[in-house]
Formats: structure tokens, sequence, C-alpha cells
């Protein structure tokens, strides 16, 4: 035993296992018509066709599950991957389901261990996001509303917000957010860019949720709660100390997440 | 066109009923005609506190259950004629309001009153929905003290998203802080947040400071709105109040603590 890891560590490393954090947006399934969810991911992909192209999916039918509603899961399992999506999971599926889904290569998402993601880090933003220039909502009442404004094309759509984001809101950008005001303790901003707040930032700051690794987040007055850029992230006791009510910018450096006085 | 104003909190026990029954005798008296309504069904309190709790034969749910036109329901107030309550139930459970019932009612009063005062329940859920979701305006009711601070900042929230105004894209409703139970002398202690400690976290526009006063409690137990004791501290303050609100400058007052009087002085000095 003692020989084969001496020999080992001796070795040139060939593999190496380190977790790592990524993003996927999940397409949540409300229909067993596969016509219809064929028709709705094309129309989707075709509003954003950069931001799909070989976009890994997680299938999500708890909805359908809950309400007894069969799919079939193989059909669309082929449907999605005649698209330019991979789906790579299912969630909230029956034992059956997550059995096929399992022989076709895709891991099983559960759903207690995406509930306590979603509640830390919002780590899976769900396909909604894609296409919404701006969500607010009240996290204790509703799930995600979604802005259904058409986009008008790819590019990256940034927001300014001119009011104070309270206690239980959300707020979501495709591109860059920018708080001209303070965002409450018990608030939640999150932007697939850069965030800006111009006033204290109490709550939730949320950069790169599609997995952007170079954004970055800046504020005038840092107390905030959790901060994470591409799902690195710091909670208040792992803040520095120092750097409370500081103007500074926070951004990632080899998956390291960086707090600098501005 | 009414405007409607919601006096809202989220934390209980504030004030809202107090500046419910205080701002809508305020405004009546300037000559408006103004309705309040209280949506806090199953408690029922506002008709205590306007000392017309023995004149209520129907109420919200009657009318919004079409057993009572809203002129049976409406109480005339005795002391000033600009002035209609529209009490709530005592006995019904909350689940008798609805949207679309408090939408009507709003909407018929709306043709022929100045403003509409809607006296919110305490919480988030249902009832202090539906007495903001029309509103226009906001009264935030907050208490000098964390657990009141953070439940309004909840509370603004759920105004900037949850309300008709918002829901429809329209001009967001107008909010105001009024800051209430408020003693300069336990702020100095240490025991309560100061103005500046509650605008740091709410950053509102502040429309008065009402002093904790005993002349609150006097008052309620007489069935008359405090405003209409015009001398005591906190009928001024409210009188302030419906100042500002209607656009007359007037200086903060109740902020700093008083000067003692050489009696207390005397006193002290021992
Ligand atoms: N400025 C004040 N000074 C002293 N006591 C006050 C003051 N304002 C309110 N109170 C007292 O606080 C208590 C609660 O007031 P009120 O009923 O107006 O609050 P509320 O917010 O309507 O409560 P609820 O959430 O139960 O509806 C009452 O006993 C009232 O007399
Ligand atoms: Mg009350």
């Amino acid at each position: 035993m003692s020989t084969d890891s001496s020999a080992i560590s001796t070795q040139k490393t060939v593999i190496e296992f380190k977790s790592s954090t990524f993003v996927v947006p999940a397409i949540i399934i409300h229909s067993a018509d596969l016509t219809q969810i064929g028709d709705s991911i094309n129309h989707k992909i075709k509003q954003t066709p950069e931001f799909f192209k070989n976009s890994p999916v997680l299938i999500d039918i708890q909805n359908l599950s809950t309400k007894q509603v069969s799919l079939n899961l193989a059909s669309l399992l082929k449907l999605i991957r005649a698209t330019t999506l991979i789906p790579i999971a299912l969630r909230g599926g029956t034992a059956e389901q997550n059995q096929l889904a399992l022989k076709s290569g895709l891991f099983i998402q559960s759903l207690q261990a995406t509930l306590d993601a979603d509640k830390s880090l919002q780590a899976i933003p769900t396909m909604q996001h894609t296409v919404s220039a701006v969500i607010i909502t009240d996290t204790a009442h509703s799930p995600i509303r979604t802005d259904r404004r058409k986009v008008k094309s790819s590019a990256a759509i940034s927001k300014i917000v001119t009011s104070p984001v309270r206690s239980g809101q959300r707020l979501y950008s495709e591109g860059d957010l920018i708080i001209m005001a303070h965002v409450s303790a018990g608030a939640e901003i999150m932007a697939e860019g850069n965030i800006h707040v111009y006033g204290s930032l109490r709550g939730r700051a949320l950069a790169g949720v599609m997995g952007k690794t170079e954004s970055r987040i800046f504020c005038t007055d840092c107390q905030a709660e959790l901060i994470s850029i591409a799902g690195n992230y710091k909670v208040t006791d792992d803040l520095d100390p120092t750097m409370q009510h500081k103007p500074v910018q926070i951004y990632l450096q080899d998956q390291a997440l960086i707090i600098k006085e501005l | 066109m009414a405007r409607i104003i919601v006096v809202t909190s989220g934390k209980g026990g504030v004030g809202k009923t107090t500046t419910s029954a205080a701002i809508s005798m305020g405004l009546a008296k300037k000559g408006h005609k103004t309705a309040v309504i209280d949506f806090d069904v199953g408690l029922r309190n506002l008709d205590l506190i306007m000392g017309c709790e023995r004149r209520v034969i129907y109420d919200l749910v009657n009318v919004i259950n079409n057993e009572a036109s809203l002129n049976q329901a409406l109480i005339k107030d005795k002391r000033c004629d600009k002035l209609y309550i529209l009490p709530a139930s005592q006995t019904r459970d909350k689940d008798a309001l609805t949207l679309e019932g408090v939408g009507k009612i709003l909407e018929a009063l709306s043709e022929d009153f100045e403003y509409i005062i809607c006296d919110s329940p305490a919480g988030i859920e249902k009832g202090a929905h539906l007495a903001m979701y029309f509103a226009d305006d906001a009264f935030v009711v907050t208490n000098p003290e964390v657990a009141s601070v953070r439940d309004s900042d909840r509370m603004l929230g759920i105004l900037a998203s949850k309300s008709r105004r918002a829901e429809n894209n329209e001009e967001p409703i107008r909010e105001y802080l009024l800051l209430s139970r408020y003693s300069p002398e336990r702020v100095k202690l240490g025991e309560m947040l100061s103005v500046e400690d509650v605008q740091e976290i709410l950053s509102l526009n502040l429309l008065g400071v009402i002093p904790e006063s005993k002349s609150v409690l006097n008052a309620s137990n007489a069935g008359t709105p405090v405003i209409l004791d015009e001398k005591s501290d906190a009928g001024q303050a409210y009188a302030d109040i419906i100042d500002r609100y209607l656009g007359v400058n007037k200086p903060h007052r109740f902020i700093e603590e008083e000067k003692k009087g050489l009696f207390n002085k005397l006193f002290r000095g021992k």
C-alpha cells in the first residue's frame, strides 16, 4: 500500500479532481405536449441564437410530476437534442424517468439540492431569465416573474435602476445592472454582466450569473450579505471586515474573489 | 377622481390606525371630502378610535357581498361632515375580502370623494395586499426600532412591485415616511434609532415625526382622533403632516429633546 501511494505521488499528474462551479440554464416544462414544447424552444432559440448555441440545459419536469401528467421523456430528449441545446441533467422526474435519464447519460439533480442551492446562491437561473430584461419579484410569494418584452437582439441590455431595491425584492439584468440607490438587506440583485451600486449595498449581489467570470461588482459602500461572481461567492462572515463601509470593487482572480478598495 | 392613500407598515401595533384616524380627520377638516376604510377584517378597530362603534350596522364585507349598499355602510362623522367611515367586520374571516370587491368599492368612492384612506392590517398577507393594491400614495408608519424599520422596507418592496401601479407599469406609488412613537430622550440613551438611522436604511420622503405621547391613548379612549386635540404634541405632529402632504412647507418638529423648563431643571439638578 505505502509503496503504491509513493509511486503515485512521484508520478506526473495525469488527472486532477477539483471542485468547480458552473451555471446551467434550466428549462422548465409546463406541458406534456411535445409539439408545443418543440415550438416554444425553437421560438426561444430564435430570439437569442448565440446564447443557446451548444448550451447545456437542465430539464425540470417537476411541474408535470406534481400534477401527475405523464410525459414521454425519451421523445422529449430526442426533441431537445435535435436543437442546439445539450440536455445534461433531469430534475423532478419520477423514479422511472430518472432511470431512463441515467441510461441516456444525464445526471439527476435532486430537488432538495436544488432548493438549497437556489436559496443560497441562485446557482441555476431558469431559462425564463434569458428572455427577460428585468425581473422584480417578491421572493417569499412568487417565483420569478418575467417581463416578456421581446429582446431586440442578442446583445446584452444593461438596466439602470434609480430607486432603492427593498428587502424581498429581486432584480435581474441580462447585461449590466446599475443601481443608483441603496440595496437593502434581504434584497437580491443579479446580473449576467457587471453590477454597480451607487449607494449602500446591504443585500446580495450576484454578477456574472450565467458564468461570465470577468464580471465585476462595484459599490460605493459595501455591507453586502453575499457577493458572487460566476457562482463563486462569499457571505458576510467571509468578507474582510476592513472592507466594510468602503467603496470597493470585487472581481475574480484564479477562482478567488478579490475585494479591493477603490 | 379621489387620491387613494394606504396607511401601512408591515409590523403590527406601530400606529397605523391612530394615523388613519388622524389624517382622515385632518384632511376632512381642511374641507376635503374624505372616506376612511378599515381593512383589518376580524379585528375592527378604527370605529373605536373614531368613536362611532355604536353606529356600525353594515361593513366592508357586507358591501362586497352585495348585502348592503355603500351608502348604507358609510358612517358620517358627527364632528366633521366631510368625513365618512367604512368599518370592517369583526366577525367575518379574512377570505371575505376580494381584489375585485375592493376595486369596485374604491371605484365607486372615487366618484365623490377627494381622499380615500385605507387603514391596512399588519403583516404582508392578503389583507395588507388588498389595502395597498389600488393606492396612489403610501404612508409608511414606522417606529424607531430595527424590526419595524425592516418590515417597512419589506413593505416598500411590495409597494414597488405588487401594486396596481407597478403591475400596469404606471408611475409608482408615492411613498412617505411617518416616524411614530419617537422619543428623543430614548434616542439619546441609545434605546431607539434616530431619524437619521432610520433614513439611512429607508431613504424616504419624511412626512413627519410623531412623538411618543400620552395624548394618543387618551384620545383613543375617548374615541376622538388625536388630531382634534390641538394642544397635544401628537395632535400637532399630525396637523403638520397634513400641511406637508398638502404642499405647505413646514419645518420638522419633535426630533430634538424639548428644552427643560425651570421646574424640571430644579428637580434634575438634585
Ligand atoms: N404616538 C404615539 N404615542 C403613544 N402611543 C401610541 C402612539 N401611536 C400609537 N400608540 C399606541 O400604540 C398602540 C397601537 O396603535 P395602533 O392601533 O394605531 O397601531 P396599528 O399599527 O394600527 O396596530 P395593528 O397593526 O394592530 O393594526 C395603541 O395602543 C396606541 O394607543
Ligand atoms: Mg390597526
